[in-house]
C-alpha cells in the first residue's frame, strides 16, 4: 500500500499572511452580544485554541482597538476533555482539533468565526455552563449500584461484542454537541441524546440491568425520550462517532417492553 | 452537620481525588471537593494505556511481588519501598472493583479482563479500556461520586480553584480558601482534614502533555505554607509525543506495548517517505541497543536515547522527530486495541499511523516528586494529606507506565481511611469561630486586590513563556550545573518582573488573567524548587541525567530531596530512603534478568 493513499490531509499550498477571527463577545450572562474581529499573523500548525492564546495575550481588534481578552474554556486539548467545545464557523466541536488550516480550506476564506455553544447559559464571550448535563445523568442514574467498594473479586464475565458496544458508548465527554445540534432540545424540556446514551450504557451490563427500571423510570418522565424528534443530527456532530440514534432506539425498545411486561412484575 | 460526621475537603477531582471522596462518602462522611474543572474533565481522562495490576492471566508466573521489584527497579531504587509494595499488593482488586463499576475494559475470548505489555517490565500486567483507560477509569470514579452526591454525601465546588490552607496557631490545617473562578469570590472552606489531590506541574514547562490545568499551583501554595516538597527535580519526559503549538499531544506507550517500533533512517537527511526505506536500511535503535526489552525500556532510557540519535543529527529529516512504527500490525488489530491514540495522531497530524509510521519526540509527562507525605499519606502539616501525582511517594526517580493510574486510585484509597483517622481524633475547639478562617480570607483577597491595581507593563502569558522556554531547555532530559543556575537566576528575574505586572483585562467576571497570575506566581516558586534540586543532586538516576556525573551515587545520593520554602527560596535537605524489602542493585535494561 503506497504512503500517499493514507496522507489523506489536503495541505494549504498558499495560506494567507494573516488569519481573521471574528468572535461573538458577552460581557456576561444576560448582557447583549457583540462581534469583535482580530487578526493575528498566520503560523504552521495553529489550531484555534493555540490562535486563541495568541489574541488573549495583546487583545487589540484588527482596527486597532484596545479591548478585553476573549474568555474561552480549555483543558486537555486532546479532544478528550469535551470542555472547549464551540462553535466554529457555525458548527458544533472541539475548538483544540480545530486546525486552521483544515478550516481555512474548507472555507476558502481567511475568517474563521467563533461562537458559543446556543444551547447553554452563556458565562462569557465562548465560556458556558453545561452543569445541567451532569443533572441529567443523575436523572437516569448513570452509574452501577454496589454492595460496597471493599474487595470482592472481580466483575462478571463479558463477552468481547458486549464490551467493545459499550466502549463506544463509554467515551462520551459530555461536551454537548449532541445537544446543541438537537432541534429538539431547548432549555430543560428535553433530556437529549447524551443521558439516554448513558442509560444505554449501564443497561447493556450484566449487573447495570438490574436497576434497569429506575433508569427507564428517569427517562420516561416530562423531559424524557419521547421528545425525540428523531432528526439525527447528533450523530453528524458527535465527536467520539458514538451512535446516539441507535442508543435512542433500542432505550425505547427496552421502555416498550417494560411496560408490556411490567405487570409480570407485580 | 452531624458532630458525629466528619466533614473532609478534597482538592482536585481527578482519579486520586474521587477514588478518596467515594471512600469517605462510603464510610459516612461529609466531603467539599473542590475542582477548577467539573471532575469529569480532568487530567486523568488523558491517560491512555492501561492500570497496572499482576493478576498473571497469562501464565506467565508474574505475581505482586515482581510488580513491586520491576516499580522499585524502574523508579531506581529513589522509592519509600513499603508503599509500593502495598500498592503492587492491591493492585489486582483495584482492577477488579473498576471492573465491577463497569469500566468497559477490554476482553479475552473467554470473557475475562485482558492484559498487555508495557515498558519496563516483561509480563503482560497492564489492563486496558482500548487506548483511553484514563477516560474510562475517571467516568467510573465519577459516577460513583455523583451517587454519593445525589446521596448528599458529597458536595461539589466545580469551577473553583484553591488558593491556600487555613492554618492555626499551631501549623495545623483547619481547611481552605478557594476562587470561584466566575465571580471570583472567595470562600473559606472549613474542614477537618483537606486532601490534596492536584496532580501534576507540567504547565511549568509550557508545553507538556498536561491539561491547561496542571500548573502546580495548589500544591505549590501548600509548599509556601509550610508543606515539605520531595524529589521535584524528578521530572518524567516522555519518549513519545506529538509535538504543538499549544501542547504535546501524548502518544501512548502502549503503542510499543502492543508492538510498536522506534526506528530512524540509517542514511542521515534520507529524504523517502518511510514506507519506501526498505528494513535493511532502518535503524531500530532500542531494538539493537537493548535486546531484551527493546522499545520498552523504561521511559527515562527510551527518551534519552531519542534525544541523543536526534542531537546527534540522526532524527528524520535532521530535525527532532524519530518513527514510531506500527504498520506492520494488522489495521483490524490496531483499530481494535489503540484506536483512540491512533485518532488523536490522525486529527492533529494528518496521517493515519495504520498506514504511515508516526514522527514522535519527547515531551514532559510526570513529576515523581510532590508533597512530602509518609506511609500514610500524611504531609507534615497535621491536618494536611495528599494523593496522586501531587505526592512523591511511589515512583522514585522514573514512574513506569500504566504505574499512575494505579498510584493515583491506591493514593486515593490510602489518604481518605488517613484522614479519617486523623479527623476523628483532631480537637476541634474553636476553630470555625476563632476567626483564623476570615483572616487568611482576607489576606487573599488583598493579593487579588494586588493583583488587579498592578500597572507595571510586564505580560503575565509573555512570563510564563518565558518560563516554560528556560526549563524546557536546561532542566528536563540532560542537564548541567551551569546551565541549572543560570535557569535558577532566569527565574527569580521573572519573580522580580512578576510584581509589575498588568492584567490586561478589564472585566473580572470569569477572567482568565487574576487565576492565571496567582497560578503563574506559584509556578515560579515551584520551578525553583525543581531547578535547585536538580543542581544539587550531583549524579544521574533515573529521569535525572548529567553527563557530568552520568553514574548513580548511593553513597551521597540514595536519598530524597526535601525541598522547604524560605522567603529566599527553597532549602534543601536530605532524608534516607526505606530499602528495607529490596537491596540496591545496578539498573541495566541490557540485560533480561533483573
Amino acid at each position: 500500500m503506497s504512503t500517499n493513499e493514507h496522507v489523506h490531509k489536503k495541505k494549504l499550498t498558499d495560506p494567507p499572511k494573516t488569519i481573521k477571527f471574528k468572535i461573538q463577545r458577552r460581557e456576561k450572562e444576560g448582557a447583549d452580544a457583540r462581534w469583535e474581529t482580530f487578526e493575528i499573523p498566520y503560523r504552521r500548525n495553529l489550531n484555534v485554541i493555540s490562535a486563541l492564546m495568541e489574541i488573549r495575550k495583546n487583545p487589540v481588534t484588527a482596527d486597532g482597538k484596545e479591548t478585553t481578552p476573549p474568555v474561552w474554556d480549555m483543558s486537555c486539548l486532546e479532544q478528550v476533555c469535551g470542555i472547549c467545545t464551540m462553535v466554529i464557523n457555525g458548527r458544533v466541536r472541539q475548538s483544540c482539533s480545530a486546525l486552521v488550516d483544515d478550516l481555512l480550506l474548507a472555507t476558502g476564506g481567511n475568517t474563521i468565526t467563533l461562537q458559543p455553544m446556543s444551547k447553554f447559559p452563556n458565562v462569557r464571550d465562548l465560556k458556558v455552563d453545561r452543569s445541567r448535563m451532569f443533572e441529567h445523568l443523575k436523572q437516569v442514574n448513570a452509574w452501577i449500584e454496589l454492595d460496597g467498594t471493599y474487595d470482592l473479586g472481580p466483575g462478571p464475565h463479558i463477552s468481547t461484542e458486549v464490551a467493545h458496544e459499550r466502549y463506544v458508548y463509554s467515551r462520551c465527554m459530555t461536551c454537548g454537541c449532541c445537544l446543541e445540534a438537537c432541534p429538539q432540545y431547548s432549555e430543560d424540556q428535553y433530556i437529549g441524546p447524551q443521558a439516554i446514551a448513558q442509560a444505554r450504557l449501564f443497561n447493556m451490563h450484566p449487573v447495570g440491568k438490574l436497576e434497569m427500571d429506575e433508569r427507564l423510570n428517569g427517562l420516561m418522565e416530562e423531559n424524557g425520550i419521547a421528545n425525540c424528534g428523531n432528526a439525527q443530527n447528533c450523530l453528524e456532530v458527535c465527536p467520539m462517532s458514538i451512535p446516539l440514534p441507535r442508543a435512542i432506539y433500542e432505550t425505547n425498545r427496552d421502555i416498550t417492553v417494560n411496560s408490556l411486561f411490567g405487570w409480570l412484575k407485580k | 452537620m452531624a458532630s458525629s460526621s466528619l466533614k473532609i475537603a478534597i482538592v482536585g477531582g481527578g482519579l486520586a481525588g474521587l477514588a478518596a471522596a467515594m471512600k469517605i462518602a462510603e464510610a459516612g462522611h461529609e466531603v467539599d471537593l473542590i475542582s477548577v474543572v467539573p471532575v469529569k474533565r480532568s487530567h486523568s481522562v488523558c491517560a491512555q494505556g492501561g492500570i497496572n495490576g499482576a493478576v498473571n492471566t497469562k501464565g506467565e508466573g508474574d505475581s505482586t511481588f515482581i510488580h513491586f521489584d520491576d516499580t522499585v527497579y524502574g523508579g531506581d531504587f529513589l522509592a519509600n519501598q513499603p508503599p509500593v509494595k502495598k500498592m503492587c499488593d492491591q493492585a489486582p482488586n483495584i482492577i477488579y472493583l473498576f471492573d465491577r463499576m463497569g469500566v468497559p475494559f477490554s476482553r479475552t475470548k473467554e470473557g475475562l479482563l485482558d492484559f498487555r505489555r508495557f515498558g519496563g517490565t516483561l509480563h503482560h500486567r497492564t489492563a486496558f479500556a482500548g487506548a483511553s483507560t484514563g477516560q474510562q477509569l475517571l467516568y467510573a470514579l465519577d459516577e460513583q461520586v455523583r451517587h454519593w452526591e445525589v446521596n448528599g454525601k458529597v458536595n461539589k465546588y466545580e469551577g473553583w480553584e484553591m488558593l491556600s490552607l487555613v492554618l492555626d496557631d499551631h501549623q495545623v490545617c483547619r481547611g481552605l480558601i478557594a476562587m470561584n473562578l466566575q465571580s471570583l469570590e472567595l470562600k473559606a472552606f472549613y474542614a477537618d482534614a483537606v486532601i490534596m489531590a492536584t496532580g501534576g506541574p507540567g504547565l511549568i514547562f509550557g508545553k507538556s502533555t498536561n491539561s491547561m490545568t496542571c500548573t502546580g499551583s495548589a500544591t505549590s501554595a501548600c509548599y509556601q505554607q509550610g508543606a515539605k516538597y520531595a524529589n521535584g527535580e524528578f521530572i518524567q519526559v516522555h519518549p513519545t509525543s506529538i509535538p504543538g503549538e499549544d501542547k504535546l499531544r501524548l502518544m501512548s506507550e502502549s503503542a510499543r506495548g502492543e508492538g510498536g517500533r522506534v526506528w530512524v533512517p540509517k542514511a542521515d537527511g534520507d529524504v523517502r517517505p518511510p514506507q519506501d526505506i526498505p528494513q535493511d536500511e532502518r535503524w531500530y535503535f532500542l531494538e539493537e541497543r537493548y535486546p531484551a526489552y527493546g522499545n520498552l525500556v523504561p521511559r527515562d532510557v527510551a527518551t534519552r536515547e531519542i534525544f541523543q540519535v536526534c542531537l546527534e543529527g540522526h532524527g528524520v529529516g535532521g530535525e527532532n522527530q524519530v518513527y514510531l512504527d506500527l504498520t506492520h500490525i494488522p489495521a483490524a488489530t490496531l483499530t481494535e486495541r489503540l484506536g483512540a491514540i491512533l485518532e488523536i495522531y490522525e486529527m492533529f497530524v494528518g496521517d493515519d499511523p495504520r498506514y504511515v509510521p508516526m514522527r514522535i519526540f519527547p515531551g514532559v509527562h510526570y513529576s515523581m516528586g510532590g508533597l512530602w507525605v509518609d506511609f500514610e499519606q500524611r504531609t507534615n502539616i497535621p491536618g494536611l494529606f495528599a494523593a496522586g501525582e501531587c505526592d512523591y511517594s511511589i515512583h522514585g526517580a522514573n514512574r513506569l507506565g500504566a504505574n499512575s493510574l494505579l498510584s493515583c486510585v491506591y493514593g486515593g484509597f490510602a489518604a481518605a481511611p488517613s484522614a479519617m483517622e486523623y479527623a476523628k481524633n483532631v480537637e476541634r475547639g474553636n476553630t470555625e469561630t476563632n476567626g483564623i478562617h476570615d483572616a487568611e480570607l482576607r489576606r487573599q483577597q488583598a493579593i487579588n486586590d494586588g493583583i488587579v491595581a498592578s500597572t507595571g507593563g510586564e505580560n503575565q502569558y509573555k512570563l510564563h513563556e518565558e518560563l516554560g522556554k528556560v526549563m524546557t531547555d536546561n532542566v528536563t532530559v540532560v542537564r548541567y550545573n551551569d546551565r541549572l543556575k543560570a535557569t535558577d537566576d532566569k527565574i527569580r528575574e521573572l519573580q522580580e518582573r512578576f510584581q509589575n505586572i498588568s492584567i490586561n483585562d478589564s472585566n473580572l467576571w470569569a477572567t482568565q488573567a487574576v487565576p492565571h497570575a496567582r497560578q503563574l506566581k506559584n509556578m515560579l516558586e515551584l520551578a525553583r524548587v525543581i531547578t535547585l534540586g536538580a543542581l544539587n543532586r550531583n549524579e544521574s538516576r533515573g529521569a535525572h541525567y548529567k553527563p557530568d556525573f552520568p553514574e548513580r551515587n548511593d553513597a551521597e545520593f540514595l536519598k530524597t530531596t526535601i525541598a522547604e520554602y524560605t522567603g529566599e527560596g527553597p532549602a534543601l535537605s536530605y532524608e534516607p530512603v526505606d530499602i528495607s524489602l529490596l537491596e540496591p542493585r545496578e539498573r541495566n535494561y541490557k540485560k533480561s534478568s533483573h
